[in-house]
């Protein structure tokens, strides 16, 4: 199954619509897209505004591969679960995020090998024929790095009146 | 510290915030931990530790955010604690504000989201961090924020 997710901040109906256009051509019936709060729903896949927690990891889990917004919980719930996931970053200026941080993470997440990234909706349109050979991602395990393992342990464990700031 | 006397407030809104904080979890060790966010349905996520859900706002609903703000400072009265913790957004700014005032020690873990510049709150949350961290190296400045790894 296809997962696709736009995340809880808003619709982005860009992303969704090319991944229906493409159901359409393809008559793939196994996609199931979380849309947001969307005022023009797709018309060839399944869909929901929003899902529960447990019933976002639900479909996480049930997926072989995720399509979605360059959000950090998609991607670090991707990264978990050893899901490929194929990212297209919101862009501020066509009002889907309030700022562009989306992109920035997509491209420095890109290049440390955690997802792959469809720029436009071009890209994203042809990188879905190819859907099913996406690679997957670097794992990432179930917790921070160890250097912030420590670092954090060192401050909760030390006195009050410890130095606050100590390399780990 | 004795370790009976500490315990942890772990903050987060909800989505990507929050599974930055559960995989921070480790290094909180056995102490008695309560959590906060702004979604209902993280529960089991960290059973039987308890969750607080307070209502989210952002930065232009002044009357959301003067609620929010209230009931995380009934939370931080209401269970002491010695240490609180966030990995962002609003609420994380709000519990550390009202945890300083309480003498408890703070820590703030910018969301790896924030790969230009440090987060709104993780600028004005400067003077009630004890420790003030981002998870990107080139946003590290001395003084802080300092940079300690990330959560992945």
């Amino acid at each position: 199954m296809i997962f696709v997710t736009v995340g809880t901040q808003g619709p982005f109906d860009r992303l969704v619509h090319v991944v229906d256009a493409w159901a359409r051509r393809t008559g793939r019936r196994d996609v199931f897209a979380q849309v947001g709060r969307t005022r023009s729903p797709p018309r060839y896949i399944r869909w929901a505004k929003f899902l529960t927690p447990v019933e976002f990891r639900q479909r996480f889990r049930g997926a072989h591969v995720i399509v979605a917004h360059a959000g950090i919980g998609t991607i670090i719930t991707a990264s978990e679960l050893g899901k490929p996931i194929l990212l297209m970053p919101r862009q501020a200026h066509l009002r889907e995020q309030r700022n562009n941080h989306q992109v920035a993470t997509a491209k420095r997440l890109f290049e440390l090998g955690h997802v792959s990234v469809a720029f436009d909706e071009r890209e994203l349109a042809e990188r879905l024929d190819s859907i099913d050979r996406l690679t997957v991602p670097k794992g990432i395990g179930s917790h921070a790095s160890p250097q912030l393992l420590r670092t954090l342990r060192a401050f909760v464990t030390a006195r009050p009146d410890a130095r606050q700031w100590q390399h780990a | 510290m004795k370790s009976n006397e500490r315990k942890i407030l772990a903050v987060a809104s909800g989505g990507g915030h929050w599974l930055q904080l559960l995989r921070l979890a480790p290094a909180f060790g056995n102490a008695p931990i309560v959590f906060l966010s702004t979604t209902a349905g993280y529960e089991q996520d960290v059973a039987p530790s308890k969750v607080y859900v307070v209502k989210d706002a952002n930065q232009w609903d002044k009357r959301g955010l003067l609620r929010m703000a209230m009931h995380i400072g009934w939370v931080v009265l209401r269970e002491q604690p010695t240490v609180i913790v966030s990995t962002g957004a609003a609420p994380g700014y709000f519990a550390l504000r009202f945890g300083k005032m309480m003498r408890a020690r703070t820590i703030w873990v910018d969301s790896i989201a924030n790969c230009e510049r440090l987060s709104a709150s993780g600028e004005r949350v400067e003077r009630y961090a004890d420790l003030w961290l981002t998870q990107w190296s080139h946003l590290a400045r001395r003084g802080g924020p300092h940079y300690a790894g990330s959560v992945l």
